[in-house]
């Protein structure tokens, strides 16, 4: 493992130094009256920086890798054209990515989608060639959000995992922890090598990481979410109160780094026409619409209620290796309405069906 | 507050004991700071989840659509405008519901807030003088709840609610010297390109996620335009004629409708003055009609009546 002192003067110089090899995405404000904005990453222009000091972005960072809204092909239906009728690929710039800034819980989240992305039957080209020509540079969280969660969903403030350089705060600069090769070869572009002892820079991230593990204050629990049986957690009777307030829209669903469902549409101009992809949400009616017009999906209760079986059941029971969330807390900060992830794990993870026998909403 | 929160919970549990109401609609507190979550009581036992503060901005009308139920439901003034509507609309009976009705003493803004400290705040506190004292990781700062208000509940002249069964308390006096369309008169002296540029950049970061849309009382369609598939009216991506395309049509869709409620403001997640269009609207059918809306069961809105007097000539 080698560590890195990176310098501010190194920092700018560096990243500029990136450009030439990479398209760069990170945090900024953008646009009039950002300064009531929030960062979102975005790929970055001539002379852009990182603006490092963010907390998260409003919306995650899978869009660097699977846009909301994606051309995978292009065709024609002119019969006086050769290739008529033809599925072809877009061309596409296969420069690759840097994502600079990321959170470990962002990290970890895309290897979560990978498993969606990524199976022995089925390989998403465009996903996974985003995917395989992108480093990844992590910055560890110093100032968890108190509606932060990740320590209890599979991640931490300077977890690697996802990661191919690990970086830290520290001193007037960073220190950096280079994971990967893919890691490596992003440091020498950026002429960040600097090597120092490894010794003394492990003990630095082991302690940045302790402070900030201990300003927590939210965890949740999943530890009997894999023994309760999906059909008992599906009828249980709190699913009604939990959907009341829920508007329907596509606010959680979009700004979550583990959703991965999409559409696929068809948009034509006369004879020319795209293959596009979008982002979906089953929160939406038209999620789940047959075309006979049957819905078995139909109303609120039970997109609502697929959401979170899907993220804290499902997704647990098919892989065992723990919930489909990565505890960022967008979510949580975002909904119009206060719908809180936290609070529908712990009514799931402590579901008790013999114990039921009324409504067990709760009277907060 | 803690007035209204008491009297609300007490009318909710008479109205439960009694069985005049199946149900209560309110809020309940949020898990965030300046957030609270519309809720629905079933049982007397149950009431005492229910509160009211200043961040109670979600209307409440949008929940009533269709129900068949006998409600209880929490309004202030813009809820009870939207009440209104969805009688006049035939979304639910007047004899169905019973109106506890709040004189509202305005919402405050969370992203203002937000604007106005730095850092994340973790507690947001009112106090009886009319302060708001907002706390963060090292903090605290105070503010004059009128400078931190929702942009609607700043210029609103019907904090009243305009139809009641009971009152939490006594109505409020209603603010009279407010310039309702200032901003609006801004847009409408702009040249075309620059209102082009204007609403290019209102619209650069929707996500489409619909939460505007989904907020709304009046937008009940049991398929929305932009759902429709046979015929699809609008493509799903990002392109920006198709967003606009929503949120025009959207806007037009409500014409003579719209409260002002600012709920689609409050609810976009990527803060989207969504309210620029309809405020728009809003302006014309007062400028056209003498209209705004919800303010009676008696008449009709100015978009579903015909007067033999109407002032165009083309209609008659």
């Amino acid at each position: 493992m080698t560590f890195v002192k990176i310098d501010r003067k190194e920092w700018a110089e560096g990243v500029s130094a990136l450009k030439k090899g990479y398209q760069v995405f990170g945090p900024v404000k953008e646009g009039p009256g950002k300064e009531e904005k929030d960062h979102e990453f975005r790929k970055l222009s001539g002379d852009q920086m990182p603006e490092m000091d963010y907390i998260n972005t409003r919306l995650s960072p899978k869009a660097a890798i699977y846009p909301q809204s994606e051309v995978m092909f292009t065709y024609t239906t002119d019969e006086r054209k050769d290739d008529h009728h033809i599925l072809k690929e877009p061309k596409r710039d296969e420069t690759p990515k840097a994502v600079i800034g990321i959170r470990p819980c962002d990290a970890l989240s895309f290897l979560l989608v990978k498993k969606n992305f990524d199976t022995p039957e089925y390989k998403d080209p465009f996903w996974l060639r985003a995917y395989d020509a992108t480093t990844f540079v992590g910055y560890g969280c110093d100032a968890p959000c108190s509606s932060c969660f990740c320590t209890s969903a599979g991640s931490g403030p300077f977890d690697e995992k996802g990661l191919d350089v690990l970086l830290a705060d520290h001193e007037e600069g960073y220190l950096a922890k280079v994971l990967t090769e893919k890691g490596k070869a992003l440091m020498e572009k950026a002429g960040w090598t600097s090597a120092i002892d490894a010794g003394g820079a492990e003990k630095v991230f082991g302690e940045k990481a302790a402070a900030s593990q201990g300003k927590f204050e939210s965890q949740i629990s999943t530890d009997k979410l894999a023994q309760i049986s999906s059909m008992d957690l599906y009828d249980a009777p709190f699913w009604e109160d939990i959907a009341f307030s829920c508007i329907n829209c596509g606010t959680c669903t979009y700004l979550c780094p583990t959703c991965w469902c999409f559409d696929i549409q068809d948009e034509c101009r006369g004879c020319d026409g795209v293959r596009m992809r979008n982002w979906d949400s089953c929160m939406s009616s038209l999620f789940t619409l047959h075309g006979s017009g049957h819905n078995p999906r139909g109303d609120k209760v039970s997109r609502v209620r697929q959401r979170f079986m899907h993220k804290l059941k499902y997704y647990v029971d098919k892989y065992g290796e723990g919930i489909q969330c990565v505890g960022c807390g967008r979510c949580v900060r975002k909904c119009p309405v206060n719908i809180d992830i936290r609070k529908v794990c712990e009514m799931m993870n402590q579901y008790d069906p013999e114990a039921q026998n009324e409504c067990a909403c709760p009277t907060t | 507050m803690q007035e209204y929160t008491d009297k609300i919970r007490q009318i909710a549990r008479r109205l439960l004991e009694e069985g005049t109401v199946d149900m209560v609609i309110g809020f309940r507190k949020g898990s965030m700071p300046m957030m609270n979550e519309p809720c629905m009581v079933r049982r007397p036992q149950d009431v005492d989840q229910l509160v009211w503060d200043s961040n109670c901005g979600i209307n409440l009308a949008n929940y009533l659509t269709n129900r068949k139920e006998k409600i209880g439901v929490v309004a202030k003034g813009c809820d009870s405008r939207n009440i209104v509507t969805h009688i006049i609309e035939n979304k639910i009976d007047r004899d169905q519901l019973h109106i506890i009705g709040v004189p509202c003493g305005a919402m405050i803004d969370k992203r203002k807030i937000a604007s106005l400290v730095e850092g994340e705040i973790t507690d947001v506190t009112e106090t009886e003088e009319g302060k708001v004292i907002v706390k963060g990781e090292g903090f605290e700062k105070s503010f004059d709840k009128a400078e931190v208000l929702q942009e609607n509940c700043a210029i609103c002249i019907h904090r009243n609610p305009v139809v009641h069964d009971e009152m939490v308390a006594e109505p409020v006096e209603e603010q009279t010297d407010v310039d309702r369309y200032a901003d609006i008169r801004e847009i409408e002296a702009m040249s075309d390109a620059e209102r082009k540029a204007f609403f290019d950049d209102l619209y650069k970061e929707c996500i489409r996620c619909y939460a505007c849309r989904n907020a709304c009382p009046l937008c009940y369609c049991p398929t929305c335009f932009v759902d429709e598939s046979r015929p699809q009216w609008v493509g799903k991506g990002q392109n920006e004629n198709d967003i606009r395309t929503f949120h025009f049509l959207r806007a037009y869709h409500c014409a003579g409708r719209c409260t002002d409620c600012g709920a689609c403001e409050r609810a976009c997640p990527v803060g989207i003055k969504v309210r620029m269009l309809t405020k728009k609207l809003e302006k014309d059918c007062k400028e056209l009609f003498d209209w705004e809306a919800g303010i009676s069961l008696e008449n009709r809105p100015p978009l579903d009546a015909y007067r033999p007097d109407d002032p165009d000539e083309f209609i008659k």
